[in-house]
């Protein structure tokens, strides 16, 4: 094999680099993400159900925001009907805050872990820690 | 060896299974929600405008108390600069206010007043022609709407304004609203922003702010329904309307 020495040598560097985020974190404790749902508003619910399934919710959040800023701000309609047929009114800080008003521990806790970061906050009000208002 | 009559066949059926799979894939992919409709208690219009009864406002109380409510709930910055302030609804004088039509031999009085002002949502609105990324727009029933989560910041729809209506941005708003109402967001870094008709009030059935503030002194209405109060109004008064010479059809009406 001509320059052998050369081809191991490409082929070591590019196998380090190709398992670095794997060797990186060893030794890392992996921390699970738990989003907590203890909030005041949560707690009172005799039935601790989001307005859909919890599974549904956790898969497509995002794109029912996004049909929701759609609806509201192109169409004006802001009734959402959900899938057990309860009215909610479409809107993240009066509606999905109002429970979820635990920003912090729900929202950053996965998103944080994912390292996405929506850019929701830079103008809707989160709210404040302990409660509305 | 294949034939080319087996790889013309081979490769019309793959791209058919790849067609379906597409097609059966976007299928598959769950649909947000159930469904999202108008609230019952909506106001109904075709074309909503505003009529400002400009005798009936005196003092300048009368002003601030319809600028106020406005602002404060819309979490509008106070800005004192000139070149960075953000308004929703301000007042200006005759002269200012009307340049054009402005009558110099009109009485005294009426020179004197001052005008509140506000994006006119024209039915030909040129600040929803320029936008490049369609984040303004004309709903259907005639308010000049914004999209803030599309804004690009490009300007162009200031540049298109001739009301000056439009405010830019330039500094981070948060910093500049003295108390925070949690029912509405800000706006952020970056982004035009102006007076929306309080479309989110008017979905829900409530007049909007400025005229709830103003006590009568404003009306507002469906223009395109003959019996509604906006057109007794207009059609018993002497009204003017800002820069009409432009053909951007004001939906915003003066009483004088």
């Amino acid at each position: 094999m001509y320059d052998g020495w050369k081809i191991i040598l490409g082929l070591a560097v590019f196998v380090v680099i190709v398992t670095l985020p794997f060797t990186m974190s060893v030794g890392k404790d992996y921390v699970k993400p738990e989003p907590k749902i203890d909030t005041p508003e949560i707690q009172k619910m005799e039935k601790k159900q989001c307005i859909e399934s919890k599974q549904y919710m956790r898969e497509t959040h995002i794109k029912l925001l996004y049909s929701w800023k759609d609806y509201a701000t192109r169409e004006g309609k802001r009734v959402y009907i959900a899938s057990d047929g309860k009215q909610y009114n479409v809107s993240l800080q009066n509606t999905c805050m109002k429970c979820h008003s635990n920003k912090e521990k729900f929202c950053d806790e996965c998103h944080n872990y994912v390292n996405v970061k929506p850019y929701c906050w830079d103008c809707h009000i989160e709210p404040k820690v302990g409660g509305l208002k | 060896m294949i034939s080319r009559r087996d790889f013309l066949k081979i490769s019309a059926f793959a791209s058919l299974i790849g067609l379906g799979g597409a097609i059966s894939i976007n299928a598959l992919e769950k649909k947000p929600g159930k469904n999202v409709l108008k609230d019952i208690n909506a106001l109904k219009g075709k074309r909503w405008a505003m009529a400002i009864d400009t005798r009936k406002f005196k003092t300048q109380e009368d002003f601030e108390k319809v600028i106020r409510a406005c602002h404060k709930n819309h979490n509008v910055p106070e800005i004192a600069n000139p070149l960075h302030e953000v308004k929703w609804i301000w007042t200006d004088d005759y002269e200012h206010s009307f340049p054009g039509t402005a009558e110099h031999y009109i009485s005294k009085d009426i020179k004197e007043r001052k005008f509140l002002l506000l994006c006119n949502h024209c039915d030909n609105a040129p600040c929803t022609r320029v936008c490049p990324v369609k984040a303004t727009f004309k709903r259907e029933d005639g308010i000049t709407m914004q999209d803030m989560h599309r804004c690009i910041g490009c300007k162009f729809c200031m540049a298109g304004c001739p009301y000056g209506a439009r405010n830019y941005n330039f500094l981070p708003p948060r910093d500049y609203i003295k108390e925070l109402n949690p029912e509405y967001p800000t706006r952020t870094l970056g982004v035009v922003e102006k007076c929306t008709f309080c479309n989110q009030r008017i979905d829900k059935g409530l007049l909007p702010y400025c005229v709830e503030a103003s006590e009568g002194k404003i009306i507002f209405g469906d223009l395109f329904d003959m019996n509604s109060e906006i057109r007794k109004v207009l059609s018993e008064n002497i009204v003017i309307r800002r820069k009409v010479e432009l053909g951007t059809q004001p939906m915003v009406f003066y009483i004088i």
